[in-house]
């Protein structure tokens, strides 16, 4: 699905880790790890599009992404650091809004999203009420009922409890069971039956290796 | 889901397009400060012009259509920070880009709900204000005609500035910097309509010219904001 050819952001002219040569596969979860500062979400952020400032090549089923934008933002779902949730609305109008902009036409059943990351009863309650968890789940929620394949899901554990991370782990171990595909970063490690890392190494710190060996 | 035909993509934009509106003027409603902010603004520079200048007749008369114009330039001015600005730290402005509906439309529905929500409730305060200034009664229509007109093309305008500075920690003084010299042909087109119609001359001419600004502006804008919001989110 995704294949990275000698990939690396660029920030300040620098390389901000060790280029990846890697093939992502349908099916595949996978979680991005490396030292606060590796560049994880900028890689993230640069595999959707967002962040343009790199070397190397992104594949997207055999073509560069650009030249097949709209049929790779179809298949795309994007949680990024800020969920993308709007404090002044309540659940509800925001899951509309993310159906909407993302091409849904459907009717959305905002209920049943909503119990499954444990916020039945929510649906009406402005989100500037809610607490940092459950403002995450709000934004987690599109995962229940967003049909894209493609899931890149920025540090998705951060301020959820227990009891909700063993509920995203399953989600995501569901997805890539029915095909999907999903690329994660996280400090935490993930109980998931199988799935691979791919660790980042700061560019400057294996520059610094080599010089001394 | 490889390739949708052709009229569910187009409903799907339509879909797009309501829910984006709908969101907005949901907002707006919801922080109902922000948007009295520019019409008291408005109100109280109108108010303060008598006590501070003059309270003549003669001298209030020849101020007022430059007047009301210049203050609801700067009301504009005042509310353009906000445009971008929450999409922007709540990551709801990522999720507006990664959207595979075309972003200049998305950013249109901004725009025009902006619109309704600063300009035309500006050019619906101009009757009271103009009495407080007194307006001469021909100059009543130009003046909401051309504000009318000069506030979409000012909403337009000012949203390329707002997207370029979305993503400075401090862009509300260089959003003035780079919005206030493109608002100067509208400005002195817009106030001169009104000028013209006190004296008793026709205004068509110039209400033609900031409807020819506006309509470019309607075309340009959208795509120009589109690029913006990328350069901004790019960091």
């Amino acid at each position: 699905m995704l294949q990275l050819n000698g990939f690396t952001c660029v920030r300040d002219g620098e390389p901000l880790f060790v280029p990846l040569d890697t093939v992502i596969n349908a099916g595949d979860v996978v979680q991005i790890a490396g030292p606060n500062g590796a560049g994880k979400t900028t890689l993230l952020r640069s595999l959707c599009g967002l962040f343009d400032s790199c070397e190397g090549e992104i594949l997207w089923r055999g073509k560069p992404i650009v030249g097949a934008k709209h049929d790779f933002l179809m298949q795309l779902l994007y949680l990024g650091h800020h969920p993308g949730v709007k404090k002044s609305l309540t659940a509800r109008e925001n899951l509309a809004w993310f159906a909407g902009v993302n091409g849904e036409t459907g009717s959305l059943d905002v209920e049943s999203a909503l119990a499954k990351v444990g916020l039945a009863g929510y649906a009406d309650i402005p989100c500037h009420q809610m607490s940092a968890g459950q403002h995450r789940r709000v934004g987690l929620a599109r995962l229940h009922f967003d049909a894209s394949p493609l899931w890149v899901l920025d540090e998705p554990f951060t301020a959820i409890d227990k009891q909700g991370v063993e509920r995203l782990e399953a989600k995501i171990q569901e997805h890539a069971a029915m095909g999907g595909t999903v690329i994660l970063t996280t400090h935490q490690a993930l109980s998931l039956s199988h799935y691979r890392t791919i660790e980042l190494v700061k560019y400057t710190e294996a520059f610094h290796e080599v010089r001394h060996a | 889901m490889h390739s949708l035909p052709a009229n569910n993509q187009h409903s799907s934009l339509t879909t797009a397009l309501t829910t984006c509106f709908r969101r907005e003027m949901i907002v707006a409603f919801r922080h109902k400060g922000e948007l009295a902010n520019p019409l008291i603004f408005f109100l109280m520079v109108v108010v303060f012009i008598p006590l501070g200048i003059s309270p003549e007749k003669t001298v209030l008369m020849a101020l007022a259509p430059g007047m009301i114009w210049v203050i609801a330039l700067l009301a504009t001015l005042l509310s353009l920070d906000g445009l971008f600005r929450s999409d922007f730290d709540d990551g709801s402005l990522e999720q507006m880009l990664l959207s595979p509906q075309p972003l200049p439309w998305l950013v249109l529905t901004k725009i025009l709900a902006h619109w309704l929500m600063t300009g035309i409730p500006l050019m619906l305060l101009t009757p009271l204000l103009g009495t407080m200034l007194y307006l001469p009664a021909e100059g009543y229509l130009p003046l909401m005609i051309s504000l009318l007109i000069g506030t979409g093309s000012m909403s337009l305008i000012g949203s390329i500035g707002a997207a370029l500075t979305v993503g400075l920690r401090k862009g509300g003084l260089i959003l003035s910097l780079v919005v206030m010299p493109l608002y100067v042909p509208v400005l002195i087109f817009g106030a001169s309509a009104v000028n013209e119609a006190v004296q008793g001359f026709a205004y068509t001419g110039q209400i033609a010219i900031l409807s020819a600004m506006f309509v470019s502006a309607l075309v340009l804008a959208p795509f120009a904001v589109a690029g913006a919001l990328r350069i901004s989110v790019n960091t």
